[in-house]
């Protein structure tokens, strides 16, 4: 079920299901799409707790909030807020920029971190394009990349109401808010991310077009004791195109934590 | 009805290549300009706007980026040269893509320069600028009014300040010390202009008394025009036909053939120009939530339909120049014609100050560039002087 909290201000629409440990599930730039079924999958071994971002969905975007540490200072509010402790961080995408940054301020209220293809860092050089373009692609070029079969990504817009294509439209502008220049990343985030002193776990599509295993590989030289793991047949969005998986895989890695 | 000559000094050489590749703008490589030719091409075209001082028309020019359908990269470069060669026109940019721009108080010391080049014939446009501008600027389209509305108040207050510095920290620009020389002739800023098509535009333009322009489709442009007319009532002023400005295709020839020739040669340019990638049409956050909406269900020229006065739809890329006539996009025709042509569109729009006179579109030669300037210049502009507010709007 979906509730609205607020915090510092800012009205949030947050998933909250299940029972056991608390995992904060981040989602990525295309939205949170709670009726799919990665939450329920996650909800098996967790109590999720899964916010829309401020400007996706139906949470508010408050006019003074606009940057990603805006989001990161929000988060960390909302599980004090909640009273939680012993949180698993899971980030995708997007999702997982926001949990880096929460993560580097601190990880006291957390006993794990996993990263499902996380954007937020910048490792080439200056002619280097670290994360694709993907407002420089046309949708079905967007979709050949972040989909090992597209097929099993494709909306259909025609379907869906008013209300809900205007949470798209939103949560498009947000994302660009968020994230236009520097284009999907922080420059300063990769020197910090030595103080993520938890368990970390990232997880990869082996088909991921938007990010690469390698640009994956380079997060856990930074991330002290970090390990990367693929998932087969997905690609950009594992989570999303392979939920069970996914699911298996961070149950799996949570099982190893204290 | 004031006369205001601009083309977009095209390189349309190139045309063909970036049709065959889907795009004239922002990813077409630049291989495909000869720089000699484009040299030849920017003199010929101004050769063209200096006609326009001597056959008592005003002047504007605007700027893109990144394309072969304008090789205008900046109004104060091309206005530099043209105020040096004219000593009558008013100049006119429309406009300054401010929101695209890094440093606003750069913009106004250029504005303040060019109206004391000028002797003080500036005419300043401010503009939010095309969807497919966002790409080559690489600036952020959420929130780009919010942008657009700081950078505005910066430059007036810039250019209307005479006892700085003045010190600016706002949510997007910063400055400690602003305080431009020289300073503008026109006190306490040249005129502003803004362009639009909708609603909130005429409302935020009447808001501020700054002239409003809207390109090549009548429909779009009355209520707009509307909008302006009841805020200004609203906050006790009329706003005369001299706040509003349209932009028009014009051909005008010796005989009404040649007119039509002339615009259809024009109208290529409206046909070709908004050829481009499909991604640089939207960036999220430049339309409405509501036009983004309608993309959503009903793809992405949802929200650019234009239609004629019964409501048909005209597709742009292929229309005839009839049809584009009836979209008020053209007005072709002799001397005679185009008068009275004009003439019934300002009663329709219940009195328009401002002529755009789109006069030069690419293809159209050097020879017929210039008789087309000359002709409007001599037998149409003239007569257009003498249209104020129509009587049927006079009489409400």
């Amino acid at each position: 079920m979906s509730r609205t909290i607020t915090v510092a201000g800012v009205a949030l629409d947050v998933e909250d299901r299940g029972e056991g440990l608390p995992l904060l599930f981040l989602h990525p730039g295309e939205g949170l799409q709670p009726d799919r079924p990665w939450l329920d999958a996650l909800a098996r071994t967790h109590r999720v707790i899964a916010p829309n971002h401020p400007g996706f969905g139906p949470s508010a975007l408050p006019d003074w909030f606009g940057t990603v540490d805006d989001i990161a200072y929000l988060y960390l509010d909302l599980i004090r807020a909640l009273k939680l402790d012993h949180v698993l961080l899971v980030g995708a995408c997007f999702g997982g920029w926001i949990a880096a940054e929460m993560a580097v301020r601190t990880t006291d209220p957390f006993r794990g971190l996993v990263l499902s293809a996380p954007l937020g860092v910048k490792f080439g050089g200056i002619l280097d394009r670290d994360i694709v373009d993907m407002h420089g692609i046309d949708r079905a070029g967007f979709m050949q990349r972040a989909w090992a079969e597209p097929a099993k990504g494709e909306i259909d817009y025609g379907r869906l109401s008013d209300g809900e294509l205007a949470g798209v439209a939103r949560g498009r502008e947000s994302l660009a808010l968020f994230g236009w220049k520097p284009y999907m990343h922080n420059p300063r985030l990769r020197r910090w991310l030595h103080r993520i002193d938890i368990p970390t776990k990232l997880i990869w599509g082996d088909s991921d077009g938007i990010v690469s295993t390698a640009y994956g590989q380079n997060w856990c030289q930074e991330i002290p004791g970090a390990s990367l793991e693929t998932i087969a047949a997905a690609g950009h969005y594992p989570h999303w195109e392979q939920p069970d998986a996914f699911a298996a895989r961070v149950a799996a890695f949570a099982a190893t934590l204290s | 009805m004031r006369t205001w000559y601009f083309s977009e000094m095209a390189y349309h050489p190139a045309w063909k290549k970036g049709i065959e590749r889907g795009s004239l703008r922002v990813n077409f490589p630049n291989e495909a300009v000869d720089p000699v030719e484009a040299g030849k091409l920017l003199n010929r075209y101004l050769d063209e706007f200096r006609l326009c001082d001597e056959v008592g028309i005003d002047i504007m020019v605007n700027e893109h980026h990144s394309t072969a359908t304008c090789m205008t990269v900046s109004v104060p470069m091309a206005l530099a040269v043209i105020a040096r060669e004219t000593k009558r026109s008013r100049l006119l940019t429309l406009g300054n893509p401010i929101a695209n721009r890094p440093d606003p108080v750069r913009v106004a010391e250029e504005m303040a320069w060019l109206d004391c080049l000028s002797g003080g014939r500036l005419e300043m446009g401010l503009v939010k600028g095309a969807p497919y501008e966002i790409a080559p600027a690489n600036s952020n389209p959420a929130r780009l009014m919010r942008r657009y509305w700081e950078a505005h108040d910066l430059i007036l207050k810039a250019l209307s300040t005479h006892d700085g510095p003045f010190s600016w920290e706002g949510e997007y620009y910063h400055y400690r010390n602003v305080n431009i020389w020289p300073r503008p002739i026109q006190q306490p800023h040249p005129p502003v202009w803004m362009t639009g098509m909708s609603v909130e535009t005429g409302t935020l333009a009447a808001e501020r008394g700054h002239v409003v322009g809207t390109l090549l489709s009548g429909g779009l442009a009355k209520p707009m025009y509307e909008a302006y007319r009841k805020r200004a009532r609203e906050l006790g002023w009329e706003a005369g036909p001299d706040r509003f400005a349209y932009a028009a295709i014009i051909g005008v020839g010796h005989t009404r053939e040649e007119g039509l020739r002339r615009a259809d040669q024009i109208a290529d340019y409206v046909r070709t120009a908004p050829l481009v990638y499909e991604p640089f049409t939207n960036p999220p956050g430049y339309n409405s939530l509501g036009a983004n909406v309608a993309i959503l269900k009903n793809g992405p020229r949802a929200n650019r339909i234009v239609t004629d006065r019964n409501g048909d739809q005209i597709n742009h890329a292929t229309a005839t120049v009839q049809q584009f006539m009836d979209t008020e996009t053209v007005f072709a025709g002799t001397p005679d014609d185009v008068f009275n042509q004009l003439k019934a569109f300002n009663a329709r729009m219940g009195g328009v100050g401002h002529l755009l006179f789109f006069g030069q579109g690419g293809v159209l030669s050097h020879a017929d560039s210039m008789s087309n300037i000359s002709l409007f210049g001599k037998e149409v502009a003239p007569r257009l002087l003498e249209l104020g507010m129509p009587a049927s709007a006079a009489a409400e």
